[in-house]
């Protein structure tokens, strides 16, 4: 099995084939996979056949520098949350009653009723997610592709309390579709308010971000396997069976842990859109724990059980996933071969044009609201100008931290992955993977509140709230970039592992020549959805916030707090534009060729 | 992009590195958001007293009351906040108990409904909870609480959650203070009027505004808001025959501040008209102290209420958790 090995310059030269490369052009070499690896490849069926006989041993894991890289960004990890919670429990440890006292029956509602709305929200955003980015996978080329993904990246970007505005826009009491819902069911419309109201609003929030996902993942299959699917004639029930279904599987589980942190920790949304206080969340209690009443000791019980029921639901869907192991040839193959059929493609479009509808209403509608601010005088007005800078200077520096930290996770996982000689998966690893991801459901008010205490001997605790505030949200965007960044990143090591070691490339040099150039456009990626998701953070910032740190949702919650609703819609806008701006700009980044 | 990156770069640095000059006279005041913000009363309030005192003020702001009493706690003895300025009467005893604060000196004429007299606040001003609405769409408004509880169910109400939000602790104690005993079973009826129950004052009030509801819990001086700067009649707030909750916003010194002697000169700056006079049209509430200038008319128009309702703090503080309880009890069912 061991063929081709080119020479390492063509891999710097050629990275996987780009967007500008003809549809159809006949490939440089007549290399394709074996027959045998059409489908099977996919699963997990042959794992170490294909690694034994190889001469070169993989690196193994005491010499390599990946899992170095990994553990200094899991401790980084470990820090900021580890230090946080340390700093609430050494100031609460003295009375613990209300830690106890905390689990009364209305908690155990509470409790219930968070996990059945994350699970609902999360199962409503990702099966549809998962059609959505099959369908926008099959047409890799068509008007207005790149303007969706990049709009896909804006709900992240808006505060709960706009997107909610925006959704009740379409659908609430007052909203544009009140009187056609009104005289289809024969009443006055009540409204979205209660679990419906809650799901449509997290399902703007998710749908979009798992479709983008579920796109990162359909694009790391090798292009040889599409190849090979139309050489042998594949239909598109044997192509989602044996390619596209199996990648989706893949990232299945990511994907809907990662979707189901957010929902689980919903707070605005399912306050405002719930109805009353029988829907709420943890989040809320643990909220009210620090905030009204007080008591670190509780917040810290509080927070420790919506982790515990995290990884239970974590560990489940796990069971949904399978392991897959890439394709280990050299991709040589232009993108897409298969052209679906016109009832495909129409149903394609459909699918396409329903999600983007549903996304884009509550967006048109916090644009509507926003052109009816004063725009002209919001732009020109100082704060306003200082607080985007501070966004945009914010965001950025979150998304660089956040890209890193998730390629040194990805990196790190795939080594460990490659050294371990049985299945079970060691407990590294999987820190290194969905474990890192549980950073979304501590509570940023923990964090801070925690790191205050901490801190608070320490001198100005001001002075580090820079600082504080980006690595906060670098640690909260990193689950998204991983999710980005990981199966671009295994697909490349399978294809370039055995090289490489050939070769003795390893370390930097590896990363500038052979990791880089495929990594480019993931990492845009999740770059883009970090700075959309530091862009739109009020959590962290609230506390540690003060009058030199103002950024733009920071304002926005100002405005719509002193009545001032209009200029609040008018900042929505602008936020949305700053991070749409952004997306493309990352977006941009990730095409450029290497000179 | 590498001339980007440096850009983005040093204007990081810059934003990083532009604290406040130190100076030899300093006022440190802990607040709120809304104070500080330049539509509020914060940057004539700094202007005025740094012209008298020839010192300089440092506000330092946090989210709302609730927020400032805990950043005092989560800074305990350290704390650098001379003045602590925007907490309200359901918090003073809580942030007594602290041992954070230390006593005023003389401080003259404070006028609030009902009298002040506290050794460690000072009020600066006070505004009732209301219910606003929406004259468009409501012609007849409840004229009672009575009459908010037991109306028309189609007729919505936004209010805000006790446990998150000052306004939804207001009408908590207001519905207490009318219904006692029988405030449960109050708020069993009201609950198929409430739309939903919001984390905040600024998500009911965006749903009210947007016209999701033709109600909300609010303030009688809102529509001060509306009439002066919009210049629109169209939100008014019901008057209510059994009395509206009052709210008294107060100033205190911490015992670190009763070292600084400005901050005794601070408070007592606040209480006249170099403070006052900003109150109204910044922070939409009635002055506490002397004001120079006549209030705007529109006050005039405002809902007077007929009685005044209040708990005192240390009642509040030690039902608190009760009475939420009871709410919480009644409205997730």
């Amino acid at each position: 099995m061991a063929r081709h090995t080119p020479t390492p310059p063509r891999y710097a030269r050629h990275p996987s084939p780009s967007k500008g490369e003809r549809k159809g052009a006949k490939p440089a070499t007549g290399i394709s996979s074996p027959p045998s690896n059409g489908g099977e490849v996919v699963c997990e069926a042959n794992r170490s056949g294909g690694r034994i006989s190889y001469a070169v041993p993989l690196p193994s894991r005491a010499r390599d520098s990946r899992v170095t890289l990994g553990i200094l960004a899991l401790a980084f990890i470990a820090i900021l949350i580890g230090g946080a919670l340390v700093g609430l429990l050494a100031a609460g440890a003295g009375d613990l009653s209300g830690a106890v006292s905390a689990f009364d029956p209305y908690l155990m509602r509470v409790a219930r009723f968070t996990l059945w709305q994350a699970a609902l929200s999360t199962l409503l955003s990702v099966l549809p997610a998962l059609f959505v980015a099959r369908a926008l996978s099959r047409h890799p080329r068509f008007f207005g592709r790149t303007l969706i993904l990049q709009l896909f990246a804006v709900p992240l970007a808006l505060p709960a309390l706009v997107a909610a505005l925006g959704v009740l826009a379409l659908y609430g009491r007052a909203g544009y579709f009140a009187g056609v819902l009104s005289s289809a069911t024969g009443n006055d419309w009540p409204g979205i308010y209660g679990l419906s109201g809650i799901l449509v609003a997290h399902v703007f929030f998710n749908l979009p971000l798992a479709t983008r996902l579920f796109l990162e993942a359909l694009q790391a299959v090798p292009t040889d396997q599409w190849r090979l699917a139309s050489q042998l004639g594949m239909g598109p029930g044997a192509i989602f069976r044996l390619i596209e279904g199996p990648a989706l599987r893949q990232a299945l589980p990511g994907i809907s842990g990662l979707v189901f942190m957010l929902c689980i920790t919903s707070f605005t949304i399912v306050l405002t859109l719930g109805g009353g206080p029988a829907a709420s969340t943890l989040e809320v209690a643990i909220y009210q724990a620090l905030r009204f009443d007080f008591d670190p000791a509780r917040a810290v019980a509080l927070t420790a059980l919506q982790i515990a029921l995290t990884a239970v639901v974590v560990t489940l869907l796990a069971r949904l996933g399978a392991d897959m192991t890439g394709e280990s040839s050299l991709s040589v193959a232009p993108r897409r071969y298969t052209t679906p059929s016109v009832a495909g493609t129409a149903f394609d479009a459909a699918l396409i044009l329903i999600a983007l509808a549903f996304v884009a209403g509550p967006m048109l509608a916090t644009v509507a609201a926003g052109l009816q601010a004063d725009l002209g005088r919001l732009v020109g007005e100082a704060s306003v100008q200082k607080a985007a800078l501070t966004s945009i200077v914010l965001a950025f520096v979150s998304a660089v931290l956040a890209a890193v930290l998730s390629l040194a996770l990805a990196m790190a996982r795939r080594a460990l992955a490659l050294s371990r000689r049985d299945r079970r998966r060691p407990f590294l690893e999987f820190l290194t993977d969905t474990g890192a991801g549980f950073v979304l459901v501590v509570p940023p008010i923990v964090i801070g509140a925690g790191w205050f205490l901490a801190l608070r001997h320490l001198g100005s605790v001001f002075g580090a709230a820079p600082v504080m505030v980006a690595a906060v949200n670098a640690v909260m965007a990193m689950p998204f970039a991983i999710r980005a960044v990981r199966p671009a990143y295994d697909a490349a090591s399978e294809r370039h592992e055995r090289l490489a070691a050939q070769l003795g490339i390893a370390g930097w040099n590896r990363f500038r020549l052979i990791d880089w150039p495929v990594l480019r456009r993931p990492l845009a990626t999740a770059f883009a959805f970090a700075m959309a998701l530091s862009l739109g953070d009020l959590g962290v910032i609230a506390l540690f916030g003060s009058d030199s740190m103002q950024t733009l949702p920071y304002l926005l919650l100002a405005r719509m707090g002193s009545y001032r609703t209009a200029d609040a819609a008018g900042l929505a806008l602008i936020l949305g534009l700053v991070c749409l701006f952004l997306v493309f700009a990352a977006d941009r980044l990730g095409k450029e060729r290497t000179a | 992009m590498r001339r980007l990156f440096s850009l983005l770069l040093s204007v990081a640095a810059v934003a990083a590195l532009t604290a406040p000059a130190a100076a030899a006279e300093k006022l440190t005041v802990y607040t709120y958001e809304s104070f500080t913000a330049e539509w509020g009363p914060g940057p004539v309030v700094k202007k005025n007293f740094e012209a008298e005192c020839a010192c300089e003020v440092d506000f330092v702001s946090v989210a709302d009351g609730v927020a400032l009493l805990n950043r005092l706690k989560l800074e305990g003895t350290s704390t650098k906040a001379d003045i602590v300025l925007g907490l309200d009467t359901n918090l003073t005893a809580e942030a007594k108990a602290t041992g954070l604060f230390a006593p005023h000196g003389e401080v003259s004429g404070v006028s609030v409904p009902g009298g002040w007299s506290d050794d460690t606040f000072v009020p600066y001003d006070y505004g009732y909870f209301a219910v606003v609405y929406d004259t468009e769409k409501l012609k007849q408004p409840p004229a009672s609480l009575k009459e908010l509880v037991e109306g028309d169910a189609g007729q919505k109400i936004v209010i805000q959650d006790p446990r998150t939000s000052t306004p939804g602790l207001g009408l908590l104690l207001w519905v207490k203070s009318v219904y006692g005993d029988e405030a449960a079973s109050a708020w069993a009826k009201l609950k198929g009027r409430v739309l939903t129950v919001t984390p905040g004052w600024s998500e009911s009030y965006g749903l009210f505004t947007k016209g999701e509801a033709p109600m909300v819990l609010s303030y009688t001086t809102s529509p001060a808001y509306h009439m002066i700067a919009e210049k629109t009649d169209r939100y008014q707030a019901a008057s209510f025959s059994e009395g509206h909750y009052l709210q008294i916003e107060v100033a205190g010194i911490t015992a670190n501040g009763a070292k600084n002697p400005l901050s005794q000169k601070f408070l007592t700056f606040m209480t006249g008209p170099g403070f006052q006079d900003a109150v109204p049209e910044t922070n939409w509430m009635y002055p506490a102290g002397k004001t120079d200038k006549p209030l705007d008319p529109a006050f005039d128009r405002l809902v007077k209420p007929a009685r005044t309702l209040m708990f005192s703090p240390e009642d509040v503080a030690k039902n608190r958790k009760a009475w939420v309880d009871e709410w919480l009890g009644v409205m997730s069912k």
